[in-house]
């Protein structure tokens, strides 16, 4: 049981975070981006793993150097960075497959929420919090510059510098979801929420905050389902905030 | 002219992308209080011009600012859906957070109206469910909250409201005379430029003319300008 308190209480902070920050990817329109990321962060998991340190730190180092190469590549050439993010992820993915040792591998792509240990939880939600107050700080500045970039840039702000502290945020907390839902489906908690709350949200406060409560929601309630049906929380945590997505349909407004 | 009223001076520039070249040679100047259009077909440069002089892209030659000039921005369009969740509130909030400077701002581009009415029809409504021409009123209104020296607005192609009440010409051509604003309006109507610039630049690949609108807009230029026979060229009031 204590067990389960620990799981629902890191799945509570990861899943507020994902839907925050989700519901700036969102309307980036970067849905597809943690998605893709969340598959870079397997090989990283994956040398976690052989070489017996912490998963969680090889993931999100894996992604925080996916962020800066596809940052750089956005900023330094005219290459399309979609197809190149596009082959760097696939690959990332099948390398990643092909190292993680197999007794973990379903682990790793679908999550665990329910192996995790006191000092892990308490790191998770610690850095959750870290990234919803830091998300909360340029909230605004990143609507303006999605809205406008010559806009945001006319009142100073420093979009570039922006986008990548966004950048940053999110590899976080792509790395810290995958705990909860795993690699394959990381991408659903970032964007379900988000997309469920936009369903029905007039301003930027409801939007945000709903997006967030839906994130938190999807998480303990599918963790709490798995825990009752052992079925594995990662799937189950996917399907609750569907079921809230298409709730949301009903209020959705013209 | 003396100095104090010179706002910009734009000397020889040129700005190219790579190996294409969009526009070279332009130069002119812009004092407070004037309303400079510049006009020229699609994809001469206009919008180029204008990230110039706002410092967003490299360009040769110079462009020299008034020292502390407050500069306000209006582009074409914001990149936003119907279902953006963005109200007319939280697009202020990105400036201030004060209903009054807020409501003041509304006052100046012709909404009015009691506290609640503009709550309801207005900072609650969401910002991609406005009309065109609500839209522009908005944006002008966000643009001059902070009392800038000179307006850049970048005229939509579409979406402005005509006749009915005030025009977005004709509130902009108040909010010049009233705030002393000077004013520089890329636009697609000569008409416009004809009836309330002080002066015009056209441009396609170099400035084809500069001046006085009545002055400068004559068929060689205008025909220059749009190529082939130019359709309109003169305007009576």
């Amino acid at each position: 049981m204590s067990n389960l308190l620990s799981a629902i209480s890191v799945g509570a902070l990861v899943g507020l975070a994902s839907g925050y920050l989700g519901s700036l990817m969102v309307l980036r329109r970067m849905s597809l981006v943690g998605d893709a990321l969340s598959h870079v962060a397997l090989p990283g998991l994956a040398l976690g793993l052989m070489f017996s340190f912490n998963p969680f730190l090889g993931a999100f180092g894996a992604l925080i150097l996916a962020t800066v190469l596809i940052w750089v590549i956005e900023n330094q050439t005219k290459l399309p960075t979609e197809t190149l993010v596009g082959i760097f992820f696939t690959l990332s993915l099948a390398i990643g497959l092909l190292i993680t040792p197999e007794p973990e591998l379903l682990e790793a792509l679908f999550g665990d929420i329910s192996k995790t240990g006191a000092t892990e939880a308490i790191l998770a939600g610690a850095l959750s919090l870290v990234a919803i107050l830091a998300g909360h700080h340029i909230y605004h500045k990143l609507i303006l510059g999605t809205i406008s970039e010559d806009l945001a840039k006319s009142v100073r702000i420093p979009t570039k510098k922006m986008d990548f502290i966004f950048l940053v945020l999110v590899s976080l907390i792509v790395a810290l979801g995958i705990k909860v839902v795993g690699t394959l489906l990381m991408g659903a908690l970032v964007i379900i929420p988000a997309a469920a709350a936009k369903n029905f949200s007039k301003n930027l406060r409801a939007y945000a905050n709903f997006s967030a409560l839906f994130g938190l929601a999807s998480a303990v309630l599918g963790i709490i389902i798995a825990y009752f049906t052992s079925f594995p929380p990662g799937p189950m945590v996917v399907l609750a905030s569907a079921l809230i997505f298409f709730s949301t349909l009903f209020f959705k407004r013209n | 002219m003396n100095n104090e009223q010179r706002l910009l001076t734009a000397e020889n520039v040129a700005i190219s992308f790579g190996d294409l070249e969009v526009f070279q040679g332009v130069s002119f100047e812009l004092n407070r209080g004037e309303a400079l259009a510049i006009v020229g077909p699609n994809g001469s440069g206009k919008t180029v011009l204008f990230r110039a002089m706002l410092g967003f892209i490299p360009f040769q030659g110079k462009i020299t600012w008034a020292s502390n000039v407050r500069i306000g921005y209006v582009p074409q369009k914001l990149m936003i859906d119907s279902q953006f969740p963005l109200s007319v509130r939280d697009f202020f909030n990105f400036k201030t957070d004060s209903t009054a400077v807020i409501t003041e701002a509304l006052n100046d581009v012709g909404i009015t109206g009691d506290h609640q009415h503009l709550e309801r029809h207005v900072l609650n409504k969401s910002i991609g469910s406005l009309s065109g021409g609500q839209f522009q009123r908005i944006m002008i209104a966000w643009a001059i909250i902070d009392h800038p020296d000179v307006l850049l607005f970048d005229e939509p192609t579409s979406g402005i409201d005509i006749g009915g009440e005030e025009t977005i010409y004709n509130l902009l051509h108040r909010l010049q005379t009233k705030n002393h604003l000077a004013i520089i309006l890329i636009s697609h109507d000569l008409n416009i430029v004809y009836k309330y610039a002080n002066k015009v630049i056209c441009l396609n690949k170099e400035m084809i003319c500069y001046g006085e609108p009545h002055s400068v807009l004559d068929p060689t230029s205008l025909s220059k300008l749009y190529g082939g026979e130019a359709k309109f060229y003169h305007h009576e009031h």
